[in-house]
């Protein structure tokens, strides 16, 4: 059942221990919450599954599988441009780039040397759509994708990453740069996803975690607290830690 | 709201005043030596004037070698500048590691822009004239003030790829493009307009570089130009005007002025125009472009 899994993970930037021996799994068409206080290596983590830190400065070892794909995600055989192919990711501000709606949602297609017009276009549709945008932006879809809102543009962030079919998309705070109308769009959108894909979300929101996932990881200082189904995490948790800082005390 | 004490206002409005003082002298400064030039120069600007070879006789001289030669010269340089400095930039920018060494680097590069010119007539004097044997040609002068090119454009693209947010190379890289199509497809194209300023400041700095060439040797009185590009024997196009020798409009002012006769004065604010023509018109264009560009870019 488990479909991602993590095992025995260290990661080491310079001199900091940032992750410590993490081992935890992640269950297909699920939404997986990773929370915890600033600092704690959430975003580390989720940077790990794509691989997108700077190798030579950073020491890893551990292991993250993915069934029936990846033996081992770190490992140097595997190529980041395939991998970045089957995971997608989102980042905490929205950042597309600044080109056309159209320009920004093929990009990840033509990287990969697709060319063909009809293709693209029919992509370009189907991710929009998928990201909840397309009835907004089909008339202009050669506008500047900065003349979108902030909401909206987030979308199209994610719109963007899912033209290639990922099978897990990583979100990294994604609605913490965004009113709270559009903050709702996304974690409905979240919900939607989750029967096609694997979402990694990291989150500063614990009504957040409540409200979309099915599994939370809590990470305390760079280690793993516990890692539970959402309900047993906010209910049944013996942890100290976890009571602590889902009442408040720290973070 | 904030409240200002009747002091503070005072001090405010002596700013203000004053401020706008220096500015009125600054600009006065500037339109009374425009006007200067036009006054003695303007009669003599006609396209005889830009047709003609220096003369003994100040009314049949004109600026053809000059103005050739300062074209050949600039426009050679930024051939070599341009490439060379904005994978410098890129590269200082993008793969450098950042540590004590690309610090010294930097500020290194960035006073080269400050250096006097004459300092790498000198050097080029020795190195491209003398150590490479290219003679007091066109091509040695375009190397000399690629020289003094390069520091600019380099300065320039560093500046406005460092403007790009980390997010943006984090978008790519996450879609799969590798660090080279990142470069290409977004860091480039994203920068164009500092880049483009760049090159277009650096060129209308070099077109009016006199020192250097004195130093690697252009001539004064030039009454031929350069062999054509295009001769009429396959392959069509010759780069043997790269070894001829040359001058330039501002090392023709030079020799005017400096002459009793003030006959010639007249010619040299004449060129004075056709130089400032040319580098108030590669300003505008680079001024076009920025405003072309940047209208969709904004970080």
């Amino acid at each position: 059942m488990s479909y991602v899994k993590i095992e025995n993970l260290f990661f080491n930037y310079g001199e900091n221990e940032t992750l410590k021996n993490i081992s935890f799994n992640i269950n297909k068409n699920t939404v997986h919450s990773i929370i915890g206080p600033s600092g704690c290596g959430k975003s580390t983590l989720l940077r790990c599954f794509n691989r997108l830190y700077d190798p030579s400065s950073v020491k890893i070892s551990g292991k993250i599988s993915i069934d029936k794909v990846y033996d081992n995600i770190l490992s140097n055989r595997v190529d980041e441009i395939d991998l970045r192919q089957k995971i997608g990711m989102v980042f905490q501000k929205p950042n597309p780039f600044p080109k056309s709606i159209y320009e920004n949602v093929v990009y990840g297609l033509k990287v990969r040397g697709i060319k063909n017009k009809n293709t693209l276009l029919q992509k370009c549709e189907q991710s929009l759509i998928g990201a909840g945008l397309w009835d907004e932006v089909k008339d202009r879809l050669n506008a500047a994708a900065f003349s979108l809102s902030g909401g909206q543009q987030q979308r199209l962030c994610i719109a963007r990453s899912l033209v290639v079919d990922p099978e897990i998309l990583l979100l990294d705070e994604p609605t913490s740069a965004l009113d709270p109308i559009s903050l709702t769009v996304i974690e409905e959108l979240i919900l939607n996803l989750k029967k096609k894909l694997t979402l990694v979300l990291v989150t500063h929101n614990l009504n957040q975690a409540k409200r979309v996932s099915d599994y939370v990881t809590f990470l305390f200082s760079g280690e793993l607290v516990e890692s539970l189904p959402v309900k047993d995490f906010f209910t049944n948790s013996t942890e100290k830690k976890t009571q602590m800082y889902i009442n408040g005390f720290m973070g | 709201m904030t409240v200002y004490s009747k002091k503070q206002k005072k001090i405010n409005l002596m700013f203000y005043f004053f401020g706008g003082i220096v500015l009125v002298s600054v600009l006065s400064v500037f339109f009374l030596l425009i006007s200067a030039l036009f006054y003695k120069g303007y009669s003599n600007i006609n396209f005889d004037f830009l047709n003609s070879f220096p003369s003994r006789f100040s009314e049949k001289a004109g600026i053809l070698p000059g103005l050739i030669g300062s074209l050949l010269v600039c426009l050679t340089s930024m051939l070599v500048a341009v490439p060379f400095g904005i994978l410098t930039g890129v590269y200082l920018s993008e793969y450098k590691r950042k540590s004590a060494f690309s610090l010294v680097l930097q500020t290194t590069i960035t006073n080269l822009a400050g250096i006097p010119s004459i300092v790498y007539g000198v050097v080029s004097l020795g190195v491209f004239v003398y150590y490479f044997k290219l003679g007091h040609s066109i091509i040695s002068a375009a190397l000399t003030l690629s020289l003094l090119a390069l520091p600019i454009i380099i300065v320039c693209t560093y500046e406005t790829l460092r403007l790009i947010p980390l997010t943006i190379r984090e978008a790519a890289y996450s879609l799969g493009a590798n660090k080279m199509q990142t470069i290409i497809h977004h860091l480039l194209p994203y920068s164009l307009s500092g880049i483009v300023t760049g090159v277009f400041f650096s060129f209308s700095r070099i077109t009016g570089e006199t020192a250097p060439l004195i130093a690697v040797g252009a001539l004064t009185f030039v009454t031929f130009l350069p062999q054509s590009l295009i001769t009429n024997q396959f392959p069509y196009i010759s780069f043997a005007w790269t070894d001829d020798p040359y001058t330039v409009i501002p090392i023709q002012i030079f020799n005017w002025v400096s002459r009793p006769d003030t006959d010639f004065h007249s010619n040299a604010a004449a060129a004075c125009l056709v130089l400032m023509g040319i580098t108030l018109t590669i300003s505008a264009i680079a001024l076009f472009f920025r405003a072309k560009i940047q209208k969709s870019i904004k970080w």
